[in-house]
């Protein structure tokens, strides 16, 4: 451990990569969080299944890209399917869980990401799948440091959707309507707004945007029927951390979890990358649980 | 009226077994599982989940093996010739259903012989099974060192044991640096494997080759099971540059370390990863795979034969055939079809269907099949055969070591970005 430290000091080039990768490929954990932290905060639905929504656009895009499309188009076509897809599965199951309590709709999203995981297995096997994006890579610092142009890309991608999402719940009228349903629902009814349909939108548009990363991952990492477990994980760490409805603190957090798996993955060993992320969210937890209790000392 | 029934059932069952036991007419034991002139198999595999793929790569050469065998005129038992079937159950890749579906096998469908299941774990499952019921199983797709040192009497195996996958690479990069004029013992390792019984066994193997050589491990990572990033290992592969790069991780490991191998342009004059077939990484990463060495149980480039198949090449040429949507043949396959040639060969040393004489015969068993030699230990592993390395080259796998069965040469050093500097020479 000590000697992967060392080499960090002998050779600071490498922290600019190890920092590069993370900060990158966060983005597309920030994605993925921002759809989990808009279902949770409006529909009070936890999304177990958020990952297997990330692996199932990932799927698709490779579909799509089979038929000769590049895959970084395939995100038009697989946000759109993938929204589809969320309102049939809303239709179908979240808007029967809605009204009840916690553990129900927890166990519908868990029986939901199983189905999800088994029905990929049987369609696209179990063997990991990638998509080539063809792009190049670049290398800085005389080839000490590469960055590849697909998670530039993705990078850059991420940006602008987060800007998009940001202007639709600004200043769209489905916007307001979702962020007034989060507020308080049975006000937003009364004020006429038809909240079954802020419902089915918001988990729609939740699972477009995991559609869209997934298609990100297929290109920079891989896809497999059962990795989505780990997006979830992912994007609960970053939710509870950041906080609902705080879109800059679920960004920071995203590409700070990218760049500690990275870290961790360098000077602990690969087994720790993810492991950093659940000992993360227990640290959260804990100091959040501490933050509150000093709260309410102070309110006796 | 069901329970009558079944007790009815039940009580002409026992009468007959007791009047063919005391009577002793039939050269069966009770219930072997021999109807006609059919000796059923039975086989719990994988069909779905996780090993679904692999699982189908086994199957299919259980099932080629047992057409041809039939073909070729069955096995001749007591002047009477029998046809062999496989009955097989779907153990979901898991193996608590593998126990399960095993017991079901044995109790409720009487089958007294056994074929394995896909993977390591399904056959640690499997074999208290057996050995709880004596009953023969020849397994040829579980290749972790822990199945072999339990003391089960009951379980074959005809595929070499996993210490011995990526051992050869060591004793290759030895080879290569004593032919460059350096010592061996200046060899630096870097290893990636995955935290799971199969890659720790390949792992113990490397290291006590390397022991052996006295090589230094500059990078020692462990793999989680699902692995899709190993940018942070191969930075460090980057910084330390270790001669030799070996990684084991499944379809997984290998698909993702070539990928951000490459796309970090990182050069390591030699890349050894398991898997490399069933990961596709020519279809995946055409000439970005170029280079990659990788172990095999079986190539259909060796020289081994057997009168059922012929050559390995021929075995070749007849299971693409028989499989057009393969494109090359799986290794599993292969050893699936040798596990079936060991059953029939034992069959007929045997020349009966008590479970007893047929475990003596399996273990006396000393063939030649086209998937190569089969002798097993008292342990129940094949000692016969070698593990084969086969480079990447111009796409094709190619058998560069060990060098007695080499139908190619190395090409020596990789560079960034696959392939070396000398093209593939024939």
């Amino acid at each position: 451990m000590w000697s992967n430290v060392e080499i960090l000091t002998a050779a600071p080039v490498f922290i600019v990569q190890l920092l590069l990768n993370g900060v990158l490929i966060g983005a597309v954990f920030a994605l993925a969080a921002y759809g989990l932290a808009l279902v949770w905060g409006v529909t009070n639905v936890k999304n177990l299944a958020q990952g297997d929504f990330v692996m199932m656009g990932g799927y698709l895009g490779y579909t799509f890209s089979n038929f000769g499309l590049h895959p970084i188009l395939t995100i038009f076509p697989v946000a759109a399917v993938m929204f589809l897809y969320g309102w049939i599965i809303y239709k179908l199951v979240i808007n029967r869980v809605i009204q009840r309590e916690l553990f129900t709709s927890l166990l519908a999203t868990f029986g939901l990401a199983i189905v999800m995981q088994q029905g990929m297995n049987l369609i696209f096997g179990p063997e990991v799948l990638t998509a080539d994006s063809g792009f190049k890579t670049r290398t800085l610092f005389d080839g000490l440091v590469t960055v590849t142009d697909i998670r530039m890309i993705s990078f850059v991608l991420c940006g602008l959707l987060a800007l998009a999402l940001v202007l639709f719940m600004k200043r769209s009228r489905m916007g307001q309507a979702i962020r007034a349903t989060a507020q308080d629902a049975r006000a937003a009814r009364v004020m006429g707004i038809d909240t079954e349909k802020v419902y089915a939108f918001t988990f729609s548009l939740n699972s477009a945007i995991c559609g869209v990363a997934g298609v990100l991952i297929s290109m920079i990492w891989v896809l497999q029927p059962f990795y989505g477990i780990a997006y979830s994980v992912r994007a609960f760490v970053i939710v509870t951390a950041a906080g609902l409805g705080n879109l800059p603190g679920v960004i920071i957090m995203a590409l700070g979890l990218g760049s500690i798996e990275q870290f961790s993955g360098f000077i602990l060993g690969a087994q720790f990358q993810q492991a950093t992320v659940v000992c993360l969210l227990l640290i959260v937890l804990i100091w959040r649980r501490l933050l509150l209790q000093r709260h309410r000392q102070v309110l006796q | 009226m069901h329970k009558l029934f079944r007790r009815t059932a039940i009580a002409q069952a026992l009468a007959i077994s007791a009047f063919v036991g005391f009577g002793g007419l039939a050269t069966l034991p009770a219930h072997a599982k021999v109807e006609g002139d059919t000796i059923i198999l039975g086989s719990a595999i994988s069909i779905t989940g996780k090993y679904s793929q692999e699982g189908k790569n086994a199957r299919d050469g259980y099932d080629l093996a047992v057409k041809m065998v039939n073909e070729k005129g069955g096995v001749t038992i007591g002047g009477k010739v029998y046809k062999l079937s496989v009955k097989y159950y779907d153990d979901e890749s898991t193996p608590a259903r593998t126990a399960q579906l095993l017991e079901r096998l044995i109790n409720q469908d009487k089958v007294k012989y056994v074929l394995g299941p896909y993977s390591s774990g399904t056959t640690k499952a499997a074999a208290p099974v057996i050995e709880k019921y004596k009953i023969p199983m020849i397994e040829a797709e579980g290749a972790s060192r822990s199945l072999f040192t339990q003391g089960y009497r009951y379980m074959f195996a005809v595929l070499s044991t996993s210490e011995q996958y990526l051992a050869s690479a060591v004793a290759l990069a030895a080879e290569v640096a004593e032919k460059n004029g350096k010592k061996a013992s200046d060899v630096k390792v870097a290893m990636a494997f995955e935290n799971d019984p199969f890659s720790l066994d390949v792992r113990a193997g490397v290291l006590d080759d390397m022991k052996k050589f006295g090589m230094k491990a500059v990078i020692d990572d462990k793999l989680p099971r699902d692995l899709s990033d190993m940018t942070a290992t191969m930075t460090k592969v980057k910084a330390l540059k270790p001669d030799l790069l070996v990684v084991s991780g499944h379809t997984k490991g290998a698909t993702t370390a070539t990928r951000q191998l490459n796309e970090m342009n990182i050069g390591v004059p030699l890349v050894a990863f398991t898997h490399c077939e069933s990961a596709d990484l020519v279809g995946k990463f055409g000439k970005g795979a170029e280079g990659i060495l990788c172990p095999t149980q079986w190539a259909e480039t060796l020289s081994y034969k057997d009168p059922v198949f012929g050559s390995a090449a021929e075995y070749n040429t007849l299971f693409l055939k028989t499989h057009p949507d393969y494109k090359t043949v799986p290794y599993q396959s292969a050893q699936g079809s040798a596990a079936v040639l060991v059953w029939a060969d034992a069959f007929k040393r045997a020349q009966s269907f008590d479970t007893e004489k047929l475990r003596d015969a399996i273990a006396a068993t000393d063939m030649m099949t086209f998937y190569g030699p089969v002798k097993f230990s008292k342990a129940g592993n094949n000692i016969a055969k070698p593990m084969v390395l086969r480079q990447i080259q111009n796409g094709d796998y190619n058998v560069v070591a060990p060098s007695k069965f080499a139908s190619h040469k190395l090409d020596y050093p990789r560079h960034a970005g696959g392939g070396s500097m000398k093209q593939a020479s024939k």
